[in-house]
């Protein structure tokens, strides 16, 4: 029989959850699905502060970052920048405070978006191991460096000091930030590529990097000036949602709903203002304050109407083509072709976006040969049956997991790359000894899920992406096609030199003369054959010919 | 002879090492081994290879790696021949066998790829393969009141109890030291063989007894050439009834399409066909004992109706016979009318009436 429960012992039992409590519950949501994601998740989230903090403040990037081993799957993690420095009062919020960040209200392209990142990784470290996150911070204007160990507490969401103080301890710089977390987690290799690709789409950043077993990398910066800053954005009024509207309008100063939408919004002129009012039927001299739901609703649907210019496209900081390459091919010395383009901004919803495309062809990279697996020279034109490798990055930071739920890798594979000289099967991803490089760049990326791994499949996106990757195609084919003729050339000079030993052997068995003396003729003739492009032509069987001398030799 | 080999071999080599030093393509002519480049001499009775030659360039890629080969496989015998020793034609592939340097190509894949080499450079340098000291497998027995010298042994082919002597390739490296016979014959098949030696039928009939075991090998033709040549001893041959017996005595009296060029060596344009021709079929009331002729030996009867060597009046009259009819006959049919009327009956019969064909 069941027990009946009354609706005040219900009550009882109802109260609120914090936001912190709800992610303690559901760390999957925040990136925390297993200890290697974890480990690099620590990581991720303080370097792109350390860059993000760095780029605002006008500083080339220089971070190192350190993992240590402590016991079994227990890491410290250690990210030091040469960035402005945290004020005091700031610190406990941004480290131990979810949800807090100065980075969420406005429209402007930045790393991080949420102010999730850094203090869900407190959050992981004090659960796993009960380790308070360390932090030093040194400002210029001050003389000391500011310590702290905190911890979150998840029941108010607000940080718990554990111990602060001034110290006399120096920055790189004289400024800058080093934070300090214990975690459970589990080292791969993955740890590194995040920072290889962090080192490509931010070419002005130096980055360092101690691995656990104490090996050591450096990833140089190829550019020595930081990007232009992006500007902060007005919403566009394509892009603007219910609540976002409610609160522009509680919060605005301006006085009538016109001048309001040509204050608040970007690409709003007074022509567009006075349409969409005359469309809404809402009276243009209404008080923001004082708009209801529907009228709210109304606004919205003729802000969608009315034609509206597209957004400025000045809050976009794109890496740059020609940037892109060059840090491509510091990172990958010995590939073959090196290209990338970037496409004009297009907006989606309102956002402005931009789609940046890099290609790494016929690269060489040791560490990611596979088994030591011998690399033929025949193979050279031969294309290699493993699917390329894909790298995404939004907002120059490199998405890691969830490749194939993203909109990026979805426009990947809509592109039939037959046409560009790779080999690709259905729908699939093609394969060939190449990298590739997509980079969207938005003031608000579409992320699938607080994680950050994969970016929504909007259809101007996923369009925009494809043009991006028909262009860089393009390129890629043209290099192909050339490579496939000068490897042809190059072929047949192999296919000679590697004959000409036995045959100078041979050769020099019958006549009883120098082997080598023969071999280094026959080495010479193939060299100035080549140059004179003479008898390379083609592969025609062997052509019968009349010769009646020698069937008469022969009677003889 | 050996000699003459040698300075063949040497000669293609200095003519490639000219090329060299005149920076030309290096290059051998080859003739051609095709049925296209293939005549029948009506002169001489045997088939010849025509005029036409390939070459075979050093730099052209379809051609460098034959090139590479058959240079290989000519300095190969040249080593044979300087340091006097034989190797059959699997261990040359074996010996040949390796990876080129900073690749994963082999210089010869299967013996299937070397052993048309050889060939190559036999009618290159118009030479034999037995004569570059290349073997192959036995192939082919003889029995007969003959004795030989082999390798320094004396084989007596009249004391070899059941069995008989297996016919090496290099025949030509054999000694005959007493022939005490009045004719070759040569019966196709083992079995054929086999009854005919328990019969003694060699010692009856004064003969010498060879048996091919199907097509027969170049050492066995060369034999029965020898014997035909320096004993002026007839030769007759003994096939089954049907389009393959009678290309195999063709290939014995004019040698074949593929062997075209050394069929001045090896063929015996003076010997005859005894049987079975389609006619014994009926003549000796064998028609219980055939089989009925299937497509493909009926199309391939046609084809030998062209053949220039098959163009007299007695053969196209069996081949039509044997179209007509549809049947085919093996040698052992002759055992249905009795184990010994091959031996005591049908070939005593044949050869009293001198019932040849030509």
């Amino acid at each position: 029989m069941a027990v009946k429960k009354t609706a005040e012992e219900f009550a009882k039992e109802q109260k609120e959850i914090s936001v912190s409590e709800f992610f303690e519950k559901n760390k999957h949501l925040l990136g925390f699905d297993n200890p290697t994601k974890s480990l690099l998740m620590a990581v991720k989230e303080a370097v792109d502060n350390s860059l993000d903090a760095c780029e605002e403040a006008g500083i080339v990037p220089d971070i190192s970052v350190r993992i240590k081993n402590i016991k079994e799957d227990i890491f410290t993690v250690t990210v030091q920048d040469n960035g402005p420095g945290i004020v005091k009062e700031q610190i406990p919020r941004i480290f131990g405070k979810l949800l807090y960040g100065s980075k969420f209200h406005r429209l402007r392209q930045s790393r991080g978006q949420q102010g999730i990142g850094i203090s869900s990784v407190t959050l992981y470290s004090q659960l796993t191991t009960g380790e308070p996150t360390r932090v030093w911070s040194k400002v210029e204007s001050q003389k000391k460096t500011y310590y702290i160990e905190l911890h979150l507490n998840t029941m108010k969401n607000e940080p718990d000091i554990l111990k602060q103080e001034d110290i006399d301890k120096d920055m790189l710089d004289g400024h800058g930030v080093k934070v300090e977390m214990t975690l459970h987690g589990r080292h791969r290799k993955i740890v590194e590529d995040y920072l290889k690709q962090t080192s490509i789409s931010n070419p002005f950043a130096k980055i360092s990097y101690t691995a656990p077993d104490g090996t050591k990398m450096a990833f140089p910066r190829s550019l020595n000036d930081l990007p232009k800053p992006p500007k902060t954005m007005k919403p566009h009024p394509y892009g603007v949602e219910f609540g976002t509207l409610q609160r522009m309008l509680q919060k605005t100063s301006s006085r009538t709903l016109l001048s309001f939408m040509t204050n608040e919004f970007s690409s709003v002129g007074s022509q567009s203002a006075k349409e969409i009012c005359k469309i809404s039927k809402v009276p243009e001299d209404t008080k923001p304050a004082e708009m209801d739901r529907t009228m709210i609703e109304k606004i919205i649907r003729a802000m969608q109407a009315v034609k509206i210019q597209r957004p400025p496209l000045d809050c976009l900081s794109t890496i740059g083509s020609e940037e892109l390459e060059k840090s491509l091919k510091k990172e990958y010395p010995n590939a073959e072709f090196v290209t990338a383009i970037n496409r004009d901004p297009d907006v989606y919803r309102g956002f402005p976006f931009m789609i940046e495309i890099g290609i790494v062809y016929g690269f060489q990279d040791a560490a990611e040969k596979k088994n030591g697996k011998k690399k033929n020279d025949d193979d050279d034109d031969e294309k290699s049956n493993e699917a390329i490798d894909l790298i995404r990055f939004a907002n120059r930071v490199p998405l890691m997991y969830q490749q194939s739920a993203c909109g990026l890798t979805e426009a990947v594979k809509g592109v039939d790359w037959k046409r560009y000289n790779l080999d690709q099967k259905g729908s699939n991803l093609p394969s060939g000894p190449m990298k590739l490089v997509v980079h969207i760049c938005s003031v608000w990326v579409p992320f699938m899920s607080e994680s950050k791994e994969a970016v929504a499949s909007y259809p101007e996106i996923i369009k925009e992406t494809k043009l991006a990757l028909q262009d860089a195609g393009r390129k890629l084919s043209s290099y192909l096609s050339g490579k496939h003729r000068a490897g042809e050339a190059k072929r047949r000079i192999q296919i000679f030199e590697r004959y000409s030993k036995e045959v100078a052997e041979s050769v020099g068995i019958l006549t009883k003369k120098s082997e080598k003396e023969i071999e280094k003729k026959i080495k010479d003739m193939i060299s100035s054959r080549v140059h004179t492009k003479e008898e390379f032509a083609d592969g025609s069987e062997e052509k019968a010919v009349e010769k009646k001398e020698i069937k008469d030799e022969k009677k003889k | 002879m050996t000699a003459k080999v040698k300075s063949e071999l040497e000669k293609l080599g200095q003519k490639v090492l000219n090329d060299i030093e005149k920076k030309e393509n290096p290059n051998i002519d080859i003739p051609i081994r095709a049925l296209s480049n293939v005549v029948f001499d009506k002169k001489s009775g045997q088939l010849t290879l025509g005029n036409k030659t390939a070459k075979r360039y050093f730099f052209n890629v379809a051609h460098a790696k034959k090139f590479m080969q058959t240079m290989m496989v000519a300095s190969f015998c040249k080593s044979l021949l300087d340091e006097n020793i034989h190797a059959s034609i699997r261990d040359m592939y074996y010996n040949l066998k390796r990876t080129l340097a900073d690749s994963n190509e082999n210089t010869f894949d299967e013996q299937s790829e070397s052993d048309p080499i050889i060939v190559d450079l036999e009618v290159a340098i118009d030479v034999l393969r037995e004569q570059l000291h290349l073997t192959t497998d036995r192939k082919g027995i003889v029995a007969g009141n003959v004795t030989i010298e082999d390798r320094g042994d004396r084989i007596d082919w009249s004391k070899l109890g059941s069995g008989g002597w297996s016919i090496p390739s290099t025949v030509d490296e054999v000694d005959f030291k007493k022939v005490d016979a009045d004719f070759v014959l040569v019966v196709e098949k083992n079995a054929g063989f086999e009854r005919l030696h328990e019969d003694k039928f060699w010692q009856k009939r004064k003969c010498i007894l060879v048996g091919t075991g199907g097509q027969p090998s170049r050492g066995t033709r060369l034999l029965i050439q020898r014997l035909n040549d320096e004993y002026k001893l007839p030769v007759y041959v003994f096939t089954d009834s049907d389009s393959y017996g009678f290309y195999i005595y063709s290939v014995i009296k004019s040698g074949s399409i593929s062997l075209a060029h050394v069929s001045d060596r090896i063929a015996t344009p003076e010997a005859k066909f005894i049987g079975l021709t389609v006619s014994d079929i009926f003549d000796y009331d064998l028609k219980k004992a055939t089989i009925k002729a299937k497509d493909v030996d009926i199309k391939r009867a046609k084809e030998l109706l062209e053949y220039d060597w098959f163009k007299k009046p007695k053969w196209q009259k069996e081949i039509n016979l044997l179209i007509e009819k549809g049947i085919k006959a093996e040698i052992e049919a002759l055992s249905h009318r009795g184990l010994k009327f091959m031996s005591e009956t049908y070939l005593p019969e044949k050869l009293k009436k001198g019932d040849f064909l030509d």
